[in-house]
């Protein structure tokens, strides 16, 4: 039972932390809530399954090792730039307009989006093609299942590449540098605008492998379920301080472990209420997050 | 590049032909409103800017808007004796948004704060009333206040931990306390009847006189929502609604100002929750029956839509903003699959080119920082 629920906890918890991501790479830059975020990862999620069916009309054959990696492959890249478009069309035009304006058009465009899907693909739910049916392992007593152990792999390596490539890369230098100061950034001749379409299409397309990942795993999709998952990275990226890198990882994987013991030792009825719940307590004790600082205003 | 792009991204969703339209929609969109050069394009002067009609009207010493509200209101108490029964009723339902907008404004239009849970409010009103009338037979005009002053508390005790920290993340705290009213509701079989909801709540009397008609109800709903926007006008004049929209244009300075900016924000929050109470009392009563599908995320995505398109901050937009949005959709049946989609693309653009909403406050600077 423990060890189940552990096993649980840290496959969503992983997937929360793929979302929390996007939320934090963007609010550290530009510090704004993107609304929108939850919403991308219901694109990457109907993205996985339209590109399944874009795979099966090609015929290339391959394993469902090579499907997988083609669907993630495809969400990514396709959500990454509808992170982009978003960028341009809803933020951009409101960037000197202070806190009120991005932040009513980001719930907007998460409407837009949401109703979108709706009025394209339908209101009814989409099955998600059972691509990895294989036994799984058994581990005293707890069972992980193949799709959990490929959304363990794609999470971590996810992570493991984004971290290299904020810390090590001459892109991530600038990410930073953006983040920081944005005026002096420009200053130094870094193009900020490049800077902040970018950080859109990275978070984005993290959102859109979290979203296959998550399709694969509950093999059930509708065009709401980005609210909620939204929501939750959200509260993740607050857990783990906002505006910072590993702390939306660790956030990502605290809350997934605190819902999956909270449903199964408490209730599972109000297994959606642990993390808002979670989320209040910390915004009055520790504001700043387990990782983060103390936020102090800008003038 | 722009043409690409929209295009790629929307096939999978829409196929080619409108992907096609849609990419060259944008390409061109994002030509007329490149903002490099100072100033729009081509939308700047489709738009009037912020100069609007009404300001221009205004200016003219002799047209006084006094007596304005007068004629509305004779206008309005005629509506149920010219329209039937059914166009009544949809109209009463307006005015319970009118006064759940106009509740908000005290937030978002005045204050400035992001609030996103607004519903949730509205439903403990509701439920508030509905125990108090199911299981002690207490009368509407009696419980009106309670659920004022529930609904308000409530507000005070989920702004006091956000309030202290930056604003964005006053939205997030009540948009997660909407979810956990509503998923309590739901759940809390006891006291709520879960799922089903509370049924068999009775309508309202006034001395005797039963008020349970359309036409009780018309003058129910429509006297809270003149007195709504009353009490709202008075105050967004007073002193206090001066600080409030001071708080709104630069936290910062107000504070320095000398005025007190958790206090007042507290008292914002405090009274339009207050608000959304009485709605949701009034609400109750005029069902009969309530459960908690009534009161979910898009609801609250409604009302934000009514102030933010009517004009934050002022009185009759958030009104006619909530009259519009609810009577619209009405005519315009056959298309409401669309109404959520238009509504979201409106808020989007009514923030590039019109800040101010359809009716803007006189007072409202386009950059408000503080949220």
């Amino acid at each position: 039972m423990f060890l189940q629920q552990l096993i649980n906890g840290l496959t969503i918890g992983c997937v929360y932390a793929l979302i929390a991501l996007g939320y934090t790479m963007v609010y550290g830059i530009l510090e704004l809530i993107n609304f929108a975020h939850g919403e991308v990862y219901m694109l990457g999620a109907y993205l996985g399954v339209i590109g399944f069916g874009l795979w099966q009309a090609l015929a290339w054959g391959g394993g469902p090792t090579v499907t997988i990696i083609f669907l993630i492959l495809f969400a990514a890249v396709l959500a990454a730039l509808w992170g982009i478009s978003i960028e341009r069309f809803a933020y951009r035009p409101l960037r000197k307009a202070g806190r009120l304006s991005p932040l009513i058009s980001a719930l907007g465009i998460s409407i837009v989006l949401q109703n979108f899907v709706m009025l394209s693909k339908g209101a009814r739910e989409e099955v998600f093609p059972d691509l990895l049916a294989g036994k799984g392992i058994d581990i005293a007593g707890a069972h992980i299942s193949p799709v959990q152990m490929m959304i363990f792999l794609t999470s971590i390596l996810m992570m493991a590449g984004l971290t290299i490539l904020v810390k090590k890369t001459r892109i991530g230098t600038a990410m930073r540098a953006t983040a920081q100061d944005r005026v002096m950034a420009q200053l130094c001749g870094i193009d900020v605008n490049q800077v902040i379409a970018l950080t859109f299409a990275i978070g984005s397309g993290l959102a859109g492998v979290a979203g296959v990942l998550v399709a694969s795993h509950y093999q059930m999709i509708n065009f709401y379920i980005g609210y909620q998952a939204g929501l939750k990275a959200f509260t993740a990226a607050v857990l783990g301080g906002i505006g910072n890198i590993p702390g939306a990882m660790l956030g990502g994987l605290i809350l997934g472990l605190i819902e999956a013991f909270g449903a199964g030792y408490i209730s599972s009825e109000y297994k959606d209420v642990y993390a808002f719940v979670i989320l209040i307590v910390f915004l009055v004790f520790r504001p700043g997050g387990i990782l983060g600082e103390r936020v102090v205003e800008k003038v | 590049m722009v043409l690409l792009i929209v295009g790629l991204i929307s096939v999978p969703f829409i196929g080619w032909w409108k992907a096609l339209l849609l990419g060259l929609f944008g390409a061109i969109y994002i030509w007329a409103t490149e903002t490099e050069h100072k100033k729009p394009r081509l939308i700047s002067t489709l738009m009037l800017g912020r100069t609007t009609l009404l300001n221009r009207i205004r200016q003219y010493p002799s047209f006084h808007f006094s007596f304005l509200p007068y004629v509305v209101f004779a206008l309005f108490v005629l509506i149920p004796f010219v329209f039937n029964r059914y166009q009544t009723e949809i109209i009463t339902l307006a005015y319970i948004y009118v006064t759940l907008a106009i509740g908000l404004n005290y937030i978002v239009g005045l204050c400035g704060m992001l609030a996103l849970g607004y519903i949730a409010f509205y439903a403990i009103g509701a439920y508030t009333y509905a125990l108090l009338n199911t299981q002690f037979g207490v009368n509407l005009f009696v419980a009106l206040p309670i659920s004022m002053v529930t609904g308000g508390l409530a507000g005070v005790l989920v702004s006091l931990p956000a309030l202290r920290l930056r604003g964005d993340y006053l939205a997030i705290v009540t948009l997660g306390f909407g979810e956990i009213v509503r998923i309590v509701l739901n759940n809390w079989d006891s006291l709520t009847a879960g799922p089903n909801g509370i049924m068999g709540i009775a309508r309202p009397s006034l001395f005797g006189v039963k008020m349970g008609t359309p036409l009780g109800y018309y003058l129910l709903a429509g006297g809270l929502a003149a007195l709504a926007m009353f009490v709202q006008n008075r105050l967004a004049k007073s002193r206090t609604g001066r600080a409030w929209e001071a708080i709104r244009e630069d936290q910062l300075a107000a504070a320095h100002s000398g005025i007190p900016v958790f206090r007042m924000k507290l008292l914002a929050m405090a009274l339009g929750a207050a608000w959304a109470g009485a709605a949701g009392a009034i609400f109750a009563s005029r069902q009969t029956h309530i459960s908690p599908e009534s009161f979910t995320f898009l609801e609250s995505v409604l009302v934000l839509c009514m102030v933010v398109l009517g004009g934050m901050g002022s009185v009759w937009g958030p009104a006619i903003g909530a009259l519009g949005l609810i009577i619209i959709p009405e005519l315009l049946r056959g298309v409401e699959l669309y109404r959520m989609l238009a509504f979201g693309l409106l808020m989007v653009w009514m923030m590039q080119f019109r800040r101010g909403g359809l009716i803007p406050s006189m007072r409202l600077k386009t950059s408000s920082r503080v949220a």
